[in-house]
């Protein structure tokens, strides 16, 4: 196997982990409130079909990166509305988002299947300036990859250094004595969903504008629910997140390094290495998950008047 | 857990309920057939003539609603796959994975015993698709019973590997020797019987014995009231001796199972051939029927037939509007959103019926 190929196949990990990373970590800050959105998926279908149409129309990438961006947290509030305004169940719920995700996004996308679109403009690394072309075509990123590490050391703070952060966390532990320390338990989820869905969006974006650089009906490919098992992988914790997308990502790796070196194995036995990999941690975890999920997720607030 | 009360007479109760389920389920299609309106205008369809094909496309003739009723078998059966677990307080949200594996086993029964007579390899076939549903469900339930996962999220994650195994079974081994992306057609012998000369199958049998089955076991028997009462106070159960983790197991187990049978039914009865990815998500809209049935059998019968015209009615708009098969989902959505969000609508009819 060559020098090239093992670089593709990191190269191509890094840009398939980004945007899990981005929707891992939206659903990190929506857990923490409390709230487990089941229909990430249908979230992450929407942004991407509408930041990929916005940058088709406007031919502006970083149009179709806001436009994203704002769809994403658009749909957590639709998702925000029903199980917070109307109390309503947050699994059936999450599930009702991932059916309204699939068929929105189909018509949304529809238009401008097999567009073309410019993507965004990816920057070199500093370093490997000297390697042949061949090389260095595969280490030019964009910003949006450059920027996901920073992002998650920043929702990190802004879950654990700011007095936002300990209120949206204490919402999620107890939203009744949150509610008895001044705060407002249904606000503060709201904007723990928006915030999540903002940044999910960017993953969506990072996917259709940066990554396939197409629109395809199911594009994500499920993972919405990855997103959530790796939530649970990571413990609830941002920083414990960039571990877990590098886990899943390496299972992705492995695979596409294994087809590269041509070992003749089925790619369906290969593509169930990330799942199997991801339940198998869960379980050895598992006996430690109770004490770090936030105590009231999944729970409906049932307001304290 | 709302226990409902049924201590009223029998007679007024169904009357009363009947009329209740009619009225709300009325009322809560109207909401979203509106808002899916809005979206056919949106997208430069005359709505009234879209719902007119809609409805006379599954309505109006013999063969639409034989249609109807041969998709509502594989969604009648899964969503009885959650609907058991809720009533001890399990979340199965994997009867997609279920239901794959229930297709799988059936089809290695169907490809291995080609020789066999029908009234043999039927009932093989059956069993099998019932071991791989109860199989895929059993380690969620075993690590739950010993409080390690929470099953939600295991089912979950096996939901995305029960399709890569059909795949991997299809394109390696079973496909036929023209197409790789399928297996080869099963003999007669393997095919479930159909009735009236439409492609309604046996799967509706099995969906309606197994919903009364249900009914009957919650309602009249020991082991419904033990069940109830897990799902009720889990400490509570315990301390009056009830054995909590074989009921988790065993009760898991037989709802992977339905979902296997549905996925059995399908392959059997409605595709006669495998192929990977065949269902369009039928474990999910199962979770989402039972929900919104509250775990009611007669619910679950009317929910699962309106799903079905809402995805046989899909199936037609596509061909006469254009716009891709996965918009009908909008409308799907839309039904769920009127139903979780509650809007006056209960209020309203508790004043009318009360």
């Amino acid at each position: 196997m060559s020098l090239l190929a093992l670089l593709g196949v990191l190269s191509s990990t890094i840009f398939s982990g980004t945007s899990l990373l981005y929707a891992t970590l939206g659903e990190v800050v929506t857990e923490r409130s409390g709230t487990v959105n089941l229909g990430l998926e249908g979230v992450l279908l929407i942004s991407a079909a509408t930041g990929y149409g916005v940058t088709v129309s406007t031919g502006n990438p970083f149009l179709g990166v806001l436009a994203a961006m704002l769809a994403g947290g658009l749909s957590n509030l639709v998702f925000g509305y029903l199980v917070i305004t109307r109390k309503a169940n947050q699994l059936a719920s999450g599930l009702a988002v991932l059916f309204f995700g699939y068929g929105l996004s189909a018509l949304i996308g529809k238009p401008f299947v097999g567009k073309l679109i410019n993507s965004l403009p990816r920057y070199m690394i500093p370093g490997p300036g000297e390697l042949p072309l061949r090389y260095t075509s595969l280490f030019k990123f964009d910003f949006l990859i450059y920027l996901v590490i920073p992002m998650t050391f920043f929702i990190w703070w802004l879950l654990y250094r700011t007095r936002w952060g300990l209120g949206l966390r204490a919402v999620g532990e107890n939203a009744e004595t949150a509610y008895a320390s001044g705060r407002n338990p249904g606000m503060i989820k709201f904007q723990a969903l928006f915030v999540g869905g903002l940044l999910a969006g960017l993953g969506a974006a990072h996917l259709s504008i940066a990554f396939t650089m197409n629109w395809a009906e199911y594009m994500t490919g499920g993972r919405g629910f990855i997103a959530i098992a790796l939530v649970i992988f990571s413990k609830w914790h941002p920083i414990r997140a960039i571990a877990g997308v590098l886990v899943f990502s390496g299972a992705v790796a492995f695979q596409l390094l294994l087809q590269v070196s041509g070992v003749n194995v089925s790619p369906f036995l290969l593509d169930m290495i990330p799942f199997i990999l991801t339940l198998t941690v869960l379980l050895i975890w598992g006996g430690t998950r109770k004490h770090s999920a936030p105590a009231t997720l999944g729970r409906v607030y049932q307001g304290t008047e | 857990m709302s226990q409902r009360i049924e201590s009223l007479p029998v007679k007024s109760i169904l009357h009363h309920k009947f009329f209740q389920h009619a009225v709300r389920y009325g009322l809560t299609i109207l909401l979203a057939l509106l808002l899916f309106a809005g979206i056919l205008l949106i997208t430069g369809n005359k709505p009234i003539p879209s719902y007119r094909d809609l409805f006379s496309a599954t309505f109006g003739s013999a063969y639409g609603f034989s249609e109807v009723i041969v998709a509502m078998i594989p969604i009648l059966l899964t969503a009885l796959a959650v609907a058991l677990p809720s009533r001890i307080g399990m979340i199965n949200v994997g009867g997609e994975g279920q239901l794959y594996l229930g297709a799988i086993f059936a089809t290695f029964a169907a490809l291995a015993f080609k020789d066999l007579p029908g009234w043999l390899v039927l009932p093989i076939m059956g069993l099998l698709g019932i071991l791989g549903g109860a199989l895929w469900a059993f380690l969620p339930a075993f690590f739950r019973s010993i409080g390690l996962v929470n099953e939600t999220i295991t089912t979950l994650l096996m939901n995305m590997i029960a399709p890569k195994i059909a795949g991997l079974l299809v394109f390696g081994y079973w496909h036929s020797p023209r197409e790789t992306n399928m297996t080869p057609n099963f003999v007669d012998a393997a095919r479930l019987p159909t009735f009236f000369g439409t492609r309604i199958h046996l799967g509706i049998v099995f969906g309606l014995v197994l919903l009364v089955l249900f009914w009957f076991v919650m309602k009249k028997t020991r082991w419904g009231l033990e069940m109830r009462s897990i799902g009720g106070n889990v400490q509570a159960a315990r301390r009056n001796g009830i054995p909590i983790a074989p009921y988790m197991i065993i009760v898991f187990c037989i709802s992977g199972g339905i979902a296997g049978l549905a996925g059995m039914a399908q392959v059997s009865g409605f595709y006669g051939l495998l192929i990977p990815n065949f269902s369009p998500g039928y474990g999910y809209m199962g979770f989402l029927i039972s929900w919104l049935a509250g775990g009611d059998p007669l619910g679950i019968l009317l929910m699962a037939f309106v799903v079905s015209i809402i995805l046989t009615g899909g199936n037609m708009l596509q061909i006469t509007i254009g716009l891709p098969y996965a918009v009908i989902n909008l409308l799907l959505a839309f039904t769920l959103f009127v139903v979780l969000a509650k809007p006056v609508l209960p209020k309203l009819l508790k004043r009318k019926t009360a």
